[in-house]
């Protein structure tokens, strides 16, 4: 696995741990189906949730009703201190430029090249002069190792490198709520090791909050038992002892509703049999 | 026994649900429009979006519009001479030509054509956005993708589509020119007077309002395929092949009201 470099930078927030992400009540139903059902959940500062349940249950679908890509049907939504189920398309559109998403499929603009998918959002910004545009992007490909790929398209590069590249273009501008939508899916056991270990150094550098749907549990446990070692540039094992500091929880979803949400310790508790199968 | 399956298949719609989703989809649709033009008035304007699909779209269509309008106004002139010549009328072609594409075939044949290229082109792209998930990646990176998508290719088509006409219609006029000189044995000087001569204020306004209507429909049609497009590739194939039929009956159906509305506000010829 390549070493990964170590910002200078570091956002440390001095803000009071308050709820990046509030669910209350949410019902979402397509055609008559209800896919979530009065789903209720809060998201800290600083903190991980991981998101788990079969195909369909609607893990994707909680990361775009938090981006505002879709309206519940019921119930309210809170992101960053702003009510969205009540906000306008314009309004979101603001809201929406301090949230880094990371798509299924990368969802990379595959007209454009690295520098300007990763760029895309500077661009539009319009104010971020070139060199500074210039320099984030390099920053932000530099922390996913892919700073030699600017020039290419996304054609060009493998599933685990889009990946990558589409975490440096929701990390560009430093968000404050990232949203990861099965980042390592599809991916080979080596590739998604680097990417957890972003998304770990993501967590533990910038103390980014961030949503994660996953389908591979091993990944979402690594997440609960490493941290980011800043000398060596990788996560390290943390001691058992330790895990309970570290800001990550799980939550399963069934039939549309939430049926735990808690800390990898709960979750080890829990006799729940839907729960202790699923995990099993 | 593979008729069975596929009947078994096969969804039975109510007439009430079928017609619920058409003024659905007719109403998505009239949305999309309007906020394709209502961006004009927002910041930021993607003028350089603009640029890039005016070429794409006026530039890239060029070499059919050439092709076409000459050999529209050619075929226009060798079909009438027979009959003009029974009334001896025959030094007429020039005026009938230029009638003919000025007022009608010109802007019809234009919209057609670029109706063919690029409203299948839009479609098919922004499908493949969609269904790729890019669109979505768009708002979530705070664009509005018909601001930054829609509204450009609107501007740019009903742009182009003006200026292609008037290069349709010209062709036109020197595919007749072609046939009258050089089949028919006409004098050329005739040819071009006459076909200067007829043309009057109202014709002219005729044929150059129809392709601001063609342009704008055009676009809006291959944007609102695109953007609603459902069901991975074949959705987008699906979508790429309506945008391409509806936009081309939507052409013909506008120009029969549009241009019965012209004369009556510019008074019939």
């Amino acid at each position: 696995m390549p070493t990964l470099p170590i910002e200078s930078a570091d956002k440390e927030t001095n803000e009071p741990a308050h709820e990046v992400v509030v669910f209350e009540n949410v019902v979402l139903a397509f055609e008559d189906k209800a896919v979530l059902d009065g789903i209720s959940f809060s998201l800290a500062r600083g903190e991980t949730k991981a998101l788990f349940g079969v195909a369909g249950v609607g893990k994707s679908s909680i990361l775009k009703l938090t981006l505002g890509l879709l309206k519940p049907d019921a119930g309210r939504i809170r992101v960053l201190g702003s009510d969205i189920t009540q906000m306008g398309e314009d309004e979101l559109f603001d809201l929406r430029s301090r949230i880094g998403m990371v798509f299924q499929e990368s969802a990379l603009f595959d007209s454009l090249t690295v520098r300007e998918n990763v760029a895309f959002r500077l661009t539009e910004e319009k104010e971020v002069p070139d060199e500074e545009i210039e320099r984030r992007v390099r920053e932000a490909l530099s922390f996913v190792e892919l700073e030699h790929t600017l020039d290419q398209f996304p054609s060009e590069l493998s599933g685990g490198m889009r990946r990558r590249v589409a975490i440096a273009r929701a990390i560009v501008t430093k968000p404050e709520l990232l949203l990861y939508d099965s980042p390592t899916g599809g991916l080979d056991p080596v590739t998604s090791t680097t990417i957890v270990e972003l998304i770990v150094k993501q967590r533990d550098v910038y103390k980014t909050s961030s949503l994660l749907v996953s389908h591979r549990l091993q990944d979402a446990f690594t997440m609960a038992t490493h941290r980011f070692d800043r000398t060596t540039g990788h996560m390290q094992p943390i001691s058992p002892g330790a895990r309970a500091e570290i800001p990550m929880t799980f939550v399963l979803l069934r039939d549309g509703k939430m049926v735990f949400d808690g800390s990898a310790q709960e979750l080890a508790r829990s006799d729940d049999p839907y729960i202790r199968e699923y995990f099993s | 026994m593979a008729a069975g399956d596929f009947l078994s298949r096969v969804e039975l719609i109510s007439p009430s649900e079928w017609a619920k989703g058409q003024i659905q989809s007719v109403q998505e649709y009239v949305l999309l429009a309007a906020q394709s033009l209502a961006n004009l008035f927002k910041r930021p304007l993607y003028v350089a979006d603009m640029m890039q699909q005016a070429d794409l779209i006026g530039f890239g269509s060029l070499s059919i519009v050439i092709l076409a309008g000459f050999f529209t106004g050619a075929v226009l002139a060798q079909n009438s001479a027979s009959t003009l010549e029974r009334f001896g009328s025959l030094s007429l072609i020039g005026q009938l030509v230029s009638i003919g594409m000025v007022r009608q075939l010109g802007p019809v044949i234009t919209g057609l054509l670029v109706a063919g290229r690029n409203a299948s082109g839009m479609a098919s792209e922004l499908g493949s956005m969609v269904v790729t998930e890019q669109i979505d990646a768009m708002r979530a990176l705070g664009t509005d993708p018909t601001k930054k998508l829609v509204t450009p290719r609107v501007v740019a088509t009903i742009f182009m589509l003006f200026f292609l006409t008037i290069i349709a219609d010209l062709l036109g006029l020197l595919g007749g020119s072609f046939i009258a000189i050089f089949l028919l044995g006409l004098d050329g000087h005739q040819y071009w007077t006459t076909s200067w001569q007829i043309l009057e204020y109202p014709d002219v306004v005729t044929g150059l309002v129809q392709p601001v209507f063609y342009g704008f429909l055009i676009a809006t049609v291959g944007c609102y395929y695109g953007m609603t497009a459902k069901g991975g590739t074949q959705g987008v194939g699906r979508g790429t092949t309506q945008a391409v039929v509806v936009s081309s009956v939507l052409i013909l159906v506008v120009d029969f009201f549009l241009t019965r509305l012209l004369t009556l506000l510019l008074g019939s010829r």
